[in-house]
């Protein structure tokens, strides 16, 4: 789970972590009455959960309130990598001596915690990775016990050992707040030094662990539902996962690993899928007819395919479910069923003579729904 | 032979008196696995489908002298699930459950490690020998027993697979599913040596997905010490990036974990990625009867 950057900025102040939190705003209006309360110059920030909001013209410096307002008014409503702008954060302007990078990242190779410092701040850290990889300073550790002495041998690499402790702190809070709120990614980019000496996180981003949610109300509390797809939220309230894509077929699956298979099946077919959706292991009618709708709520979708694996869960009674959804909702596209596994034979039986079209092999499955939807547009096949 | 698990592993079910936990009891003991009883906390002394119920793990272990267990308790009480058994000095602990913090995995990660045990999961179908015993919630029948080894990342795709296989006449020796959270007990570098070693796997199917860099590094691996054939599909080219694709683990972010770059490094490794799961099927079929 993600939040936005002035909610990030609060947490880094809940734990220690010297910050320039500033005010929320959600009309022009708004930004300059903060602007002229904060006094002197002022940088305007979009509130997206996209990164690259500088390059997109979504950060402007304000000299005074009716600048502020203006560029507010600019920012508000913006598109950046297909979020709305709701919000602005507006946020006293600091003196920049030097900028840094810092993060805490959960690292997967290691099965740890990732520190990643730079002494190279403010430009992004998957850039600086490609382009100067040595001068990001890493070190791991594997238990929840602070990394003391690398983190004394780095500290003083980003300002000068005339800031270690300083920096050293932060790094202290940073893994503090990523372990007690169960983080995926805590970062501060930039980290800077000011002309009278002070060490500021003037960004930052806080990624959370959606499987520890359930013992972090107070995170949770934070979710802004405004910026995740409406369509992913729905879809998520009745235990289905969906992920939307830009094709026109749309996909029905159990199984994660299978639903991206069939997904990988269409583009290589030469179809376009157009969501991602694991509908679980049930026979459940009702999270059927969830998903058909959640599926076609997207305009342009012109066929549909249900591949589902009966292990557990028998053919049968999916087929038995997929019919009483199928019945309950007007649908005018066409929609493809391939059932195996337990009672294929037995469920596809039972979609003779309804106007749904059986499929016996996976690929037979999609070669049937790429024709339904028009035929292939380009691919291997 | 086969590999983690054979006729003779005795099996605890955590959490059997659950809706999960008893209603996979049961397929197991179908199945013919040797389940020699349950825990769960408060109701020992209780029965379920014949076999006794303990109040621990320490308690069953002692009285059933069990040597694996499977955990299908509910995702808020996994981890402490997990913890026990590792008290318990279990040597197989497979964990069936999704949504265990990742945190807590890794804690467990190392901790499992450290004991000298071996953790399977979370979020996994589980492990299955063919025609011996079978620990988790996969369908038994799609299964034969045969010679080739399955490691694989994902749920009803492996069934896809192993079925695939079954169908063309090619049975496995053992199939794992390891998980798709972002931090699991065992890895396929964990795993490959143990079928590398057994004598009566001839292959190994390796099912991937995107995020991480696990398919990555273990192509590095397979080239430096593995020679029995590697074959392997990954899915997930078609996701977009910064999307978490059902699996806790299947995302790919800032660039990296994309298909195409585990793609690139298994063929760079001299190990085939099938295009479709037949494909998959075919080209194990062709190489077991060379």
């Amino acid at each position: 789970m993600k939040i936005h950057e002035y909610q990030a900025k609060e947490l880094f102040d809940q734990f220690n972590i010297p910050t320039k939190l500033g005010r929320v705003a959600t009309s022009p209006e708004e930004a300059g009455a903060i602007a002229r309360a904060i006094g002197g110059p002022v940088v305007v920030k979009a509130q997206v959960h996209t990164g690259g909001r500088g390059k997109a013209g979504g950060v402007k410096l304000a000299h005074s309130p009716e600048e502020a307002q203006q560029k507010a008014a600019a920012i508000l409503g913006m598109d950046i990598k297909g979020s709305h702008v709701n919000k602005v954060l507006v946020v006293g302007s600091a003196d920049i001596e030097q900028e840094v990078y810092l993060a805490v990242i959960l690292d997967r190779s290691s099965r740890g915690i990732l520190f990643m410092a730079s002494a190279e701040g403010g430009m992004e850290i998957e850039e600086l990775a490609k382009t100067a990889p040595e001068k990001i300073h890493r070190f791991t550790t594997l238990t929840r016990a602070f990394p003391e002495e690398d983190a004394r041998r780095v500290a003083p690499l980003l300002f000068g050992s005339a800031h270690a402790v300083a920096v050293l702190g932060i790094m202290r809070n940073l893994f503090r707040l990523f372990l007690e709120l169960d983080c995926s990614l805590v970062e501060i980019n930039p980290l800077v030094l000011t002309p009278s000496g002070e060490v500021v996180a003037l960004d930052g981003k806080v990624n959370f662990d959606d499987n520890a949610l359930f013992r972090h109300p107070e995170v949770e509390a934070l979710r802004d539902l405004a910026e995740e797809n409406a369509n992913e939220v729905d879809a998520k309230s009745f235990g289905l996962s969906y992920v939307e894509l830009e094709g026109d077929i749309g996909c029905m699956v159990n199984g994660a690993g299978l639903a991206m298979a069939t997904m990988d099946m269409i583009k290589l077919f030469g179809g376009q899928p157009a969501n991602f959706l694991d509908v679980g292991g049930s026979s459940n009618p009702d999270k059927v007819v969830q998903a058909f709708r959640i599926i076609l709520s997207r305009p342009g979708i012109k066929a549909i395919l249900i591949n589902i694996f009966g292990g557990i869960t028998r053919c049968d009674d999916i087929a038995r479910g997929i019919l009483a959804a199928f019945e309950r909702t007007a649908i005018d596209v066409p929609i493809v069923v391939r059932l195996t596994g337990t009672n294929a034979k037995e469920g596809l039986e039972l979609l003779k003579g309804t106007a749904l079209i059986p499929a016996n092999t996976f690929s037979e499955a999609v070669k049937k729904v790429i024709e339904a939807a028009g035929g292939a547009k380009d691919g291997n096949s | 032979m086969s590999i983690l698990i054979d006729r003779n592993t005795r099996v605890l079910v955590q959490g059997i008196t659950g809706r999960d936990g008893s209603f996979h009891a049961k397929g197991m003991l179908d199945y013919g696995t040797n389940v020699v009883g349950g825990v769960t906390p408060g109701k020992g002394g209780e029965q379920v489908h014949g076999l006794p119920v303990f109040n621990s793990v320490k308690e069953a272990v002692a009285a059933t002298k069990a040597n694996a267990t499977v955990i299908y308790v509910p995702a808020k009480f996994a981890a402490a699930a997990i913890r026990e058994a590792i008290d318990a000095s279990v040597p197989l602990i497979i964990a069936i459950t999704e949504g265990v913090p990742t945190l807590d995995m890794m804690d467990i990660y190392h901790q499992v490690r450290e004991r000298g045990l071996r953790l399977i999961g979370p979020n996994c179908p589980g492990v299955i020998t063919p025609g011996q015993c079978k620990i988790g919630i996969m369908p038994g029948y799609i299964h034969a027993p045969g010679r080739v080894g399955v490691i694989s990342r994902s749920g009803t795709l492996t069934y896809e697979i192993v079925f695939a296989l079954t169908n063309l006449g090619v049975g496995q020796s053992t199939c794992i599913g390891i998980g798709g959270d972002p931090i699991v007990g065992s890895g396929p570098m964990d795993l490959l040596p143990l079928f590398e070693r057994d004598p009566d796997t001839d292959a190994i199917v390796l099912v991937g997905e995107i995020g991480g860099d696990e398919e990555e590094r273990t192509a590095a691996f397979i080239r430096e010490h593995i020679k029995k054939p590697v074959f392997s599909y990954i899915v997930g080219r078609t996701a977009p990036e910064g999307k978490r694709m059902g699996h806790a683990g299947a995302i790919v972010s800032g660039g990296a974990g994309t298909a195409e770059s585990k793609i690139k490094a298994f063929a760079a490794a001299g190990v085939p990625v099938a295009d479709t799961i037949d494909q998959l099927a075919e080209a194990v079929a062709a190489a077991l009867k060379a």
